[in-house]
């Protein structure tokens, strides 16, 4: 009978030991990453370790490293899969336990992309929309598709030498709002996204945007924030340039 | 134990409801400190799978009154009409609001957000972001969220337990309206909750001066749904071992259109968008079940339409049972992939056909809730400082069938309104400083408790009663429910519940032992499916998505009431409580 073998890497914090285990599945034409893990749990009352929640690809918690390659586990079928399917968890992330990974630094780099058009934090009570055309919309189409899954952190090697690089995930944010007519903070995101740990870390080598299960392109997105940082920085320099001039002729 | 004290609000759930409950509370005052406390990173929660969009009366062709005669039909008459008019006076100001804060709905070329049909709705009225609007909504939602300090997260820490205590502010029984089983002022209060952590394993209890429960369905009850893993209805257990009542339970929502082997959702929106329902006869076999409204007729009567057509012999049928088609190849790619690009990217991927030149196998599976821990107007349950939100509670404005699109709209304007509630309530309490006698009492009994799941030895296996308990549901309390089959399926239930006590946890230690988080969801599921089962038995009509075979139509001289159901010693006690009519009296409900 055919089967699908996966060796998975599993890690035991209270031990502290890295161990692997052999499992096989019985094969089946439409069985995700996935459905393999689960059928196993579930015939072997294992106590293996990982997250999952839609099965459909969206809510970005099933990430794994298999066969080498960062890939949402709900979205990858066994039967494309050279054997054995090795699985380990993401890179670049402490492992708590088996494939579950603490992702809490890169979680938090959103932040730095200050994502929200306003920063206003009354209570508003609106009668009409904004206006924003299909064409404006579309600006968005892309950088808004991440889903926070963190698969570009793991692929990122500048990550994996500096935590403290903002991140792909985080420059495709910032320039989704950045790119949104709605936004009037162009300026304070940029402030924050061109800082020494900011988007000039990122050194083009583009696996993010290879992993990304959702197009997102945060490679491209970096790019062009490196771009208005340009931009964003001469502006600063010729503001402050002229109010230093201004105030110089004053006294 | 820990305890983390200092907090006004604890938000139980990262989830639509939950996110904007915190917002609205964070706006109301920003020297509330307010606890947003998942079991998951909140972008995970099951929000972020709705696709279709979010209903309100956005146009000057439709009306609030327009947009609250559809809810209230599409329920069958059992909707709260009070509830429904303050949700559908408030629902356009929370999408305006949302645009504000940035969030993408699909626009017109004029620019104005966009407008869908959807089913059960007599005017378009369904605004969208795409096909992934509740994706486009969850994370405008967190990345608002971000803005406000006084918000703090606590991410992926499981809460096992409310904390009660009799010293807790009294206030917040209810409005009077009689909405909610009796809270007088010797009800004990909700202080606080005991939650495991799961990266460290630890058992932490936080106090706080108000809860609010926003953990959304119990899907998972079922073996075919289109829910989530997240979706086991742990506040509905948390908020039921408290003592709270649950409400209309027996009303499970069937969505005609998943896929058929895995149950993932292909939403109503393909159908807004004129997609048409196909049998193996290659006909659209709604025309004879709901010959006006067709594929927009509400998700109850579609759902049954194709069951009929299952047992008439006119399905296809295939590795994964039966099922029809749902054939959207006459919109078009350019529509498809405008309108609909996650139903390509799904059908494609886990159906492997191009629903632009092939129809989706599609047949109904479990989709919502419209049950839920009672509450009354303002989103408090009959115990003080306890309210629930979003689809964890039920106001009701979905009564026995709950319309497309008006989920994700509750979730704000009630999400809101519970924020608003808790901070009134946050005002008038004094909160307790130090946990009391009978609080250390309770946390240590919850400590044994936890202990005694990991110690047990015994050889049940988990997966093989969640998977019974599934199947059951799928059979005896699914589309079509007769009493034979209800009988059969609690018989079937009560020996879970007892088998379920020889669940060894196959993993021992703390740090993220999913098994133990896996068996005290299960329990709080069995529970769940306990109620479903009693109210289903005990009501004798068929009504919205509850049709009994033996008592197949509606009789509104008995049973134009709700089921509330409690915790006693003698298991699930059920009482009622009448519909609030404002303006519609029950009439003949045809599409």
């Amino acid at each position: 009978m055919q089967h699908f073998t996966l060796r998975i890497q599993r890690y035991d914090p209270e031990k502290e030991t890295v161990f692997f285990e052999e499992h096989n599945v019985p094969w089946t034409e439409d069985f995700t990453v996935l459905d393999a893990l689960n059928h196993i749990k579930d015939k072997t009352g294992a106590s293996l370790a990982y997250r999952w929640a839609c099965r459909m690809g969206i809510c970005g918690s099933c990430g794994a490293i298999v066969n080498g390659k960062p890939i949402l586990m709900c979205s990858t079928f066994c039967r494309d899969l050279k054997q054995p399917i090795r699985i380990r968890p993401l890179a670049n992330f402490p492992v708590i336990k088996d494939l579950v990974v603490d992702t809490d630094d890169a979680m938090n780099k959103f932040r730095e992309a200050m994502p929200y058009t306003k920063i206003q934090k009354q209570h508003i009570a609106p009668t009409e929309e904004t206006l924003q055309t299909p064409a404006q919309l579309r600006k968005l189409k892309y950088a808004s598709q991440c889903i926070k899954c963190m698969l570009c952190y793991s692929a990122c090697p500048v990550y994996g030498l500096n935590k403290d690089f903002v991140g792909p995930a985080a420059g495709a944010v910032a320039e989704r709002y950045n790119k949104d007519s709605r936004d009037e903070i162009k300026d304070k995101r940029m402030d924050s996204m061109t800082g020494d740990n900011g988007v000039y870390k990122c050194s083009y080598i583009g696996e993010c945007s290879q992993v990304c299960p959702k197009s997102v392109d945060p490679a491209a997105a970096l790019q062009k924030l490196k771009v208005a940082g340009i931009f964003h920085t001469a502006k600063s320099i010729a503001k402050s340039a002229s109010a230093a001039i201004s105030s110089k002729r004053k006294s | 134990m820990e305890t983390i004290s200092g907090n006004d609000i604890l938000i139980i759930g990262g989830g639509a409801a939950g996110l904007r409950a915190a917002i609205e509370a964070a706006e109301t005052d920003e020297n509330l400190k307010i606890a947003l406390v998942s079991k998951v990173y909140p972008t995970r929660s099951h929000t972020v799978s709705a696709e279709g969009g979010l209903a309100a009366a956005m146009r000057e062709y439709d009306s609030v009154e327009n947009h609250a005669y559809d809810t209230v039909k599409g329920s069958d008459f059992l909707a709260d009409q009070d509830a429904v008019e303050y949700f559908v006076k408030n629902a356009r100001e929370e999408i305006l609001r949302l645009e504000h804060w940035g969030c993408p709905w699909s626009r017109e070329e004029n620019g104005k957000i966009a407008v869908r049909a959807f089913g059960g709705m007599n005017a378009k009225r369904t605004v969208y972001a795409a096909d992934k609007t509740g994706f486009y909504l969850l994370h405008s939602l967190f990345e608002r969220s971000l803005l406000y300090e006084n918000i703090k997260r606590y991410d992926e820490w499981y809460v096992t337990k409310l904390l009660t205590s009799d010293s807790a502010g009294k206030i917040g029984v209810g409005d009077n309206s009689g909405k909610t089983s009796p809270g007088d002022n010797s009800t004990p209060g909700i202080c606080g909750i005991t939650a495991l952590h799961l990266k460290t394993g630890k058992l932490v209890a936080f106090t706080a001066k108000v809860v609010i429960l926003a953990t959304g369905g119990a899907g998972r009850i079922y073996k075919f749904t289109t829910n989530s893993a997240l979706n086991t209805g742990d506040g509905l257990a948390l908020a039921y071992n408290a003592g709270a009542a649950l409400k209309d339970m027996e009303f499970v929502q069937f969505h005609p259109t998943a896929m058929a082997k895995t149950g993932i959702l292909i939403t109503e929106a393909a159908r807004g968008e004129g997609g048409y329902l196909i049998n193996k006869n290659g006909e659209r076999f709604l025309q004879k079940h709901l010959p006006e409204k067709m594929e927009l007729g509400p998700r109850d009567m579609v759902s049954r339409a194709i069951v009929s057509e299952i047992y008439a012999g006119n399905s296809f049928e295939g590795p994964h049972g039966h099922y029809v088609h749902l054939d959207i190849r006459h919109l078009g790619e350019k529509l498809i992939d405008e309108k609909l690009p996650l139903v390509r990217e799904i059908a494609i991927s886990y159906g492997g056909t191009d629903p632009v030149y092939e129809p989706i196998a599609v047949r109904p599976a479990q989709h919502y809730t419209m049950g839920g821990v009672a509450v009354n107007l303002n989103k408090e349950t009959g115990i003080p400082g306890l309210l629930a939100a979003g689809e964890t509670a039920c106001s009701t404005i979905h009564g026995a069938n709950r319309l497309g699109s008006n989920s994700l709209s509750e979730c704000l304007v009630f999400g809101a309104l519970a924020g608003r509630t808790a901070a009134a309530h946050c005002h008038k309490t004094h909160a307790q400083k130090h946990p009391s006698a009978d609080l250390a009492a309770q946390m240590k009994d919850e400590e044994n408790r936890i202990d005694q799941h990991l110690k047990n030895d015994g050889k049940e296996s988990l997966a093989a009663i969640r998977n019974e308990m599934q199947e059951n549901m799928d059979h005896h309390a699914g589309i079509l429910r007769s009493e034979k089959s209800l009988e059969f399926g609690l018989n079937k239930l009560m020996e879970l519940r007892e088998r379920v006590k020889n669940v060894g946890v196959g993993d021992k230690s703390t740090i993220f032992n999913t098994g133990l988080i896996a068996l005290l969801e299960l329990e709080g599921m069995l529970l769940i499916c306990e109620t479903i089962f009693k109210t289903a038995l005990n009501r004798t009509e068929s009504r919205g998505a509850h049709y009994r075979t033996d008592f197949h139509s509606r009789d509104d001289k008995n049973w134009l009431k709700h089921q509330l159901v409690v915790k006693s010693e003698g298991g699930p006690k059920i009482t009622h409580q009448p519909v609030t009519i404002t303006k519609w009296l029950p009439s003949e409900r045809t599409y």
